[in-house]
């Protein structure tokens, strides 16, 4: 049994369908008698709608429909809410505009949803989503930060003065003042993270469907966190209670935070599903998601470093600004606050670090959590910072490094910015990372490209992250509106094979390989008899999702005390089976023994006896054997690890190479390695993708020049190296199964490594800055201005 | 105007009515329900809609379904036959070619059409005939490693 159990790179049980066609994605769900939606979306960034004439389009022979945002108005439909407030320096909260599905006055964004159109087939939909009518008065907008932020800017909203949402601090200001009158050597950056849109290859698609009968409705959705679903668009927007609202996320074909929110389409569906009482499906083409799916990253940041003559960070000072789109999106604020600058410690032992943020409106897609989510903008400016900083020390990236690690004896540690890190060996890491990339070896292979005209660089990074999210009680002192716990229901059938119902939700990590591996762990059982339930509350009690790398450290925990439960009730079946105490049984290998003795009983036995309770325990123990457990976690989870990046760079061109990736990375205790491991190249190229490839462009008036994916460089295989993985484990110290989590870890340690690599490569030409993404323009406009 | 197209559809003859307008891909997926073949995108950029057309890949979202009239597609559903998954299937799975899946149906059939041109392919040509596939999950590693292992496996090599 130990063959599939934690530990083992189990091949994957989901896979087979996957592979033979035969996954269930929204899309591919059709409903009898179903309608197609087109949304007609604003043209403009901001405009105030003077009026829609719908009559062309509900002219057009099989169209049902047409709504608008009046129409929803009138119903009392609510504004999609807002799941985290934030508070300003001077304690006020953050200003928190509406944010109603449909626009009825004012559009914000090219893309704000005007007008729904239901028709009896996706082409007739969109055909007469064209000849709706909308009557815009076009209004100035801000399409950047920078626009955004100067004097007698526009306003995206009338009451959020200078387009400010909220001016956020964290750290102490006072000791950083001090710590750089005391400093020796300083070193300063400026520094944008560029904006950046998921693309998971799924595009979104929700269905909406109306039972006159039972007055129930249900909702097909591309959604990472079904339940979170459930209670935002129920509680909050359409006031349906949970009985009554079913939620499904079947196969989901990647997130990576895109499908976390609470989007419009969800409860325009839903909605439009009972006014016309036919099922109703929306599908976003590409070019819709570009301008609907919540975009990540976007920020704009100077930050300053105090040292000591040895090169010991004294004080770390950081002022960014931070784009938050047009309207709140579910987690938006969280984002750029408190999963980013509680990371600006790092992995180093700076006592004194003060930040603020200004979060602020611009006339574009609501930006939200974006894989990492805070904590790669927090990496790729501190990595950055350093390495600036091992310049001004003259010492070397990896000395600097090391004089400043937190040392395992320092654990746990609190950092000057709220997190305690429970556990962690940097050093042990980067250790790993400069063998296996041969770092030693580097200068000899420097000099053969140089013999062939090209620049080699390399490049460190080192990284921590807080995930595991979150526990709930530290989560809504800071301002969460929800519980981040996780639930687990372990169901064993009479006959020995388990159901497991997770509040997790896989769309590409591997649960139901990985959870399976658990229960085998915990109960003996045969891995294909166990059969993993996600993605729908109406078979799972109660979940919060998957984000934020938490599925293992959360809902994985969760799993496994229900599984102690289950033992727990098992070796009670098996006493009195075997005319023992409860005490004296053991449970391995899926047989409870009487200790000491040959008398045993099977665990299918002990299933059947508890569901044909002829010889059970009545008088003290209920029939049945199924348990649920709800996790809620004690800490994050600090993940870190070490990344180098080699990169050749043609100076003719600017062409940037990454001809070597090496990641060493501490993810605690590794279920299935060689799911650990497919996740860390996922991430590692989503990381170079930021660096190299990727940028979210608009234009001056609010137009998304990089709108579909020609336009938009998502890495393809010939982009990319294969990545050298490797890890070193200090188990998680505050959970039961010492997991950290493992999904973000390349998207944060990736982009400063190829950055801090591309611009090793260029020092010779003096360049000591480049801004991601690192395009050949960018870098060869770069060398010809330093020469 | 309704246009009538027959054609062979992983070894069964089909015909439906179609719009002129209307594209290979939404043919196989509408009014065949084969919905193995995804649409990730609409500019031609994601290859998640390959299929085979008379044996050759083609991105179904590319061509309008009355040019298939006549022809043979093979699909995913099609790929692997008596219940036994094909070996550039079975390489897919015990690589983790795969992550959420989504691309997973047209990054097959597209490596399958690479091993008929090229049936010993090297890692930089894989990775070359797979720009037109794009992969959002894996980085493409355990892909460029899968398709390998799976044209050994169809050479006779595993």
């Amino acid at each position: 049994m130990t063959d599939n159990g934690v530990g083992a790179s189990v091949r994957r049980k989901e896979d087979h369908r996957f592979i033979t066609g035969k996954g269930q994605y929204v899309d591919d769900i059709n409903r009898p008698n179903q309608l197609y939606v087109s949304i007609v979306r604003s043209p403009l960034a901001h405009a105030r709608i003077r009026n829609v004439d719908a009559s062309g389009a509900l002219a057009v022979p099989g169209v049902a429909a047409v709504l608008t945002g009046a129409d929803m108005a009138a119903d009392g439909i609510g504004g999609l809410p807002c799941g985290w407030g934030i508070h300003n320096k001077d304690g006020s909260p953050m200003v928190e505009p509406g944010h109603p599905p449909l626009a009825a006055d004012v559009v914000r964004y090219v893309g704000d949803q005007v007008a729904v159109v239901l028709a009896e087939s996706r082409a007739i939909a969109k055909d007469a989503a064209e000849l709706v009518e909308v009557d815009y008065e076009e209004l100035p907008a801000v399409a950047s930060l920078e626009a955004a932020s100067a004097d007698g800017a526009p306003q995206v909203w009338d009451d959020a003065p200078g387009n400010i949402c909220f001016d956020w601090e964290i750290g102490d200001s006072s000791a950083t003042e001090a710590a750089f009158a005391n400093a020796t050597k300083t070193a300063s950056i400026d520094i944008v993270n560029n904006r950046l849109i998921a693309n998971a290859m799924e595009p979104r698609s929700a269905i909406g469907e109306y039972d006159t009968g039972r007055d129930e409705h249900t909702l097909y959705t591309t959604s990472q966190n079904p339940h979170v679903i459930r209670l935002l668009m129920g509680a909050f927007v359409m006031g349906i209670p949970e009985h009554k609202l079913r939620v499904i996320a079947p196969d989901v074909g990647g997130g990576f935070g895109s499908k976390i929110f609470h989007y419009a389409e969800e409860a325009i569906v839903t909605w439009a599903a009972k006014k016309v009482n036919r099922p109703v499906k929306w599908t976003a083409d590409r070019s819709e998601s570009f301008i609907s799916d919540a975009h990540g990253r976007d920020h704009i940041t100077h930050a300053e470093l105090a040292m000591d003559d040895d090169g010991k960070f004294l004080g770390l000072r950081v002022s960014t600004r931070a784009n938050l789109g047009a309207y709140l999106s579910t987690f938006g604020p969280s984002v750029p606050t408190y999963l980013y600058a509680t990371l600006l410690a790092g992995t180093y032992k700076t006592p004194a670090i003060y930040a603020e943020v200004k979060g602020m409106f611009t006339n574009t897609v609501p930006v939200d959590a974006y894989r990492g989510a805070g904590r790669p903008e927090a990496s790729y400016l501190l990595e950055r910072l350093v390495d600036r900083a091992a310049k001004v020390a003259g010492l070397d990236p990896i000395e600097i490094r090391r004089r400043n690690f937190i040392q395992p004896e320092d654990f746990p540690y609190a950092t000057p910015v709220a997190l305690e890190y429970d556990t962690g060996d940097y050093e042990a890491s980067v250790d790993q990372a400069l063998e296996l990339a041969e770092y030693d070896a580097f200068e000899s292979r420097r000099q053969e490209s140089e013999a062939r005209g090209k620049l080699r660089g390399i490049g460190v990074s080192t990284y921590i992250e807080a995930c595991g999210i979150a526990p709930s009680n530290v989560a809504g002192a800071l301002g969460a509106r929800a519980g981040l716990y996780e639930a687990g229901t372990v169901r064993v059938n009479p006959t020995g094979s388990i159901t497991v119902l997770t509040g997790s939700h896989s769309h590409g990590q591997g649960h139901e390989t990985t959870f399976a591996q658990l229960v085998t762990e915990a109960l003996g059982v045969d891995f294909d008899a166990v059969e993993i339930v996600h993605g729908d509350t109406g078979k799972v009690p109660f979940g919060m999702g998957t984000y934020g790398s938490r599925s293992a450290a959360v809902g994985g925990v969760a799993l496994v005390n229900a599984l102690e439960k289950i033992r727990t009730k098992a070796k009670k079946i098996a006493a009195h089976l075997l005319e023992a105490s409860d005490e004296d049984i053991e449970f391995k290998d899926g047989k409870l023994t009487v200790a000491g003795t040959d008398k045993s009983v099977a665990f299918g036995d002990v299933a059947m006896a508890a569901y044909v309770p002829h010889n059970y325990p009545l008088d003290t123990l209920e029939p049945g054997l199924e348990e649920t457990a709800f996790y809620d976690p004690k800490n994050f989870t600090f993940p870190s690890g070490c990344h180098i990046c080699e990169v050749e760079v043609d100076p003719d061109t600017g062409v940037v190479d990454v001809v070597r990736f090496t990641a060493a990375d501490d993810f605690g205790r590794i279920i299935n390695p060689m799911i650990v491991e497919g996740q860390v190249h996922g991430g590692v190229v989503q990381g170079i993708g930021q660096a190299l490839y990727e940028e979210c462009v608009y234009d001056a008036s609010g137009q998304l020049s990089s709108g579909t994916m020609m336009d938009y460089c998502l890495p393809k295989a010939d982009h990319v190296p294969n990545i050298d993985v490797t890890t070193n484990v200090t188990p998680c110290t505050h959970n039961i199964l010492g997991v950290k989590g493992c999904g973000e870890a390349g998207a944060i340690g990736a982009p400063p490594a190829v950055i801090n690599a591309v611009v090793n490569a260029l020092a010779g030409h003096g360049v000591d800055d480049i801004a991601m993404p690192a395009t050949p323009q960018r870098v060869w406009q770069a060398i010809q201005a330093a020469n | 105007m309704p246009t009538k197209v027959s054609l062979t559809l992983n070894g069964d003859a089909v015909s439906a009515e179609v719009d002129s307008r209307t594209l290979l891909v939404e043919l196989i997926r509408e009014k065949f329900l084969n919905t193995g073949t995804h649409v990730g995108c609409d500019t031609s950029q994601c290859g998640a809609c390959v299929v085979h057309v008379d044996g050759r890949s083609v991105k179904s979202c590319t061509m309008l379904a009355v040019q298939a009239d006549g022809a043979d597609i093979t699909t995913i559903e099609g790929v692997a036959t008596g219940g036994e998954l094909h070996p550039m299937q079975a390489a897919f799975r015990e690589h983790h070619g795969l992550q959420c899946g989504f691309c997973t149906p047209g990054m097959i059939m597209s490596a399958l059409d690479l091993v008929r041109v090229n049936p010993d392919p090297d890692e930089a040509e894989i990775r070359e005939w797979l720009e037109g596939n794009l992969c959002r999950c894996t980085g493409y590693q355990n892909i460029v490693r899968a398709v390998k292992a799976g044209a050994d496996a169809m050479r006779g090599e595993s």
